[in-house]
């Protein structure tokens, strides 16, 4: 999967490159997000703007991304969905869970 | 006039790098109902998602260990109508056991059926020789 990390003002940037966030990739994403909560990260900002598509795998490991910044004492924020996949946060009212942001500059200011 | 309607009949190996292309499938078919008057590029969405979502169900849950490993998807549309079968050849599972997801408990997962469920009109998965097929259907008007 390709992914690009960066850390910006002490936020960890993860970058999704890909076209679909699916049951194929997902497991890299929940990975590299748990890595970087066990190397320390508190502030972790995951950009979805190149994502055109999401399943039900892809939203889990956001969620399991999310539980773990909680478990960690930090938090995780959202970037650059997508309308069609700012529709499935809403049918799985999952859109109630994370704090999305327009951008990721917006987003970086709120942290 | 005669009514168009388009089958595809695909057999992919039982693997999640085959995702992608089955969803592109699914989206390619979506943008030729030239006179589905609804939003086309939400149907795409939905097309696609719904294939991923029962692939990865039928690589996941429902496949054997000795049979064939392959994933059979037959896809019918015409005007009115959006049909989907996937088989399997798996033990299978009892579709109506499967709890609609607790909004207020954050699940990794558990969220596949109900999203089938909720973008299509007709959801059933049933036994029959030699394996299941999990049935979808959508009115397209």
């Amino acid at each position: 999967m390709n992914l690009k990390t960066e850390t910006r003002n002490n936020i960890i940037i993860i970058n999704v490159k890909e076209e679909r966030l699916d049951a194929h990739n997902a497991g890299d994403l929940k990975s590299e997000m748990h890595n970087q909560f066990e190397m320390g990260a508190k502030n972790m900002l995951v950009d979805l703007k190149d994502v055109r598509f999401i399943d039900s795998s892809g939203l889990g490991a956001l969620v399991s991304g999310f539980k773990n910044a909680i478990s960690h004492q930090g938090n995780l924020k959202l970037a650059g969905l997508q309308p069609q996949v700012k529709s499935m946060f809403e049918l799985t009212r999952l859109h109630r869970v994370f704090e999305i942001f327009a951008s990721a500059s917006e987003a970086q200011e709120n942290f | 006039m005669e009514k168009k309607s388009i089958e595809v009949d695909i057999k992919v190996p039982n693997q999640t790098r085959y995702l992608s292309l089955i969803g592109r499938i699914g989206e390619d078919i979506a943008k030729e109902l030239d006179k589905y008057t609804g939003d086309r590029e939400t149907l795409a969405y939905q097309i696609n998602l719904v294939l991923t979502e029962a692939m990865v169900n039928a690589i996941r849950y429902a496949s054997s260990k000795s049979s064939d490993k392959l994933v059979h998807i037959l896809i019918n549309i015409s005007e009115d109508d959006l049909m989907i079968k996937v088989y399997d050849k798996g033990q299978g599972f009892d579709i109506n056991a499967i709890p609609r997801p607790d909004f207020n408990k954050l699940e990794d997962r558990g969220r596949g059926i109900f999203l089938i469920r909720s973008l299509m009109d007709f959801v059933c998965y049933r036994k029959i020789r030699n394996g299941n097929v999990l049935e979808m259907s959508k009115k397209l008007r």
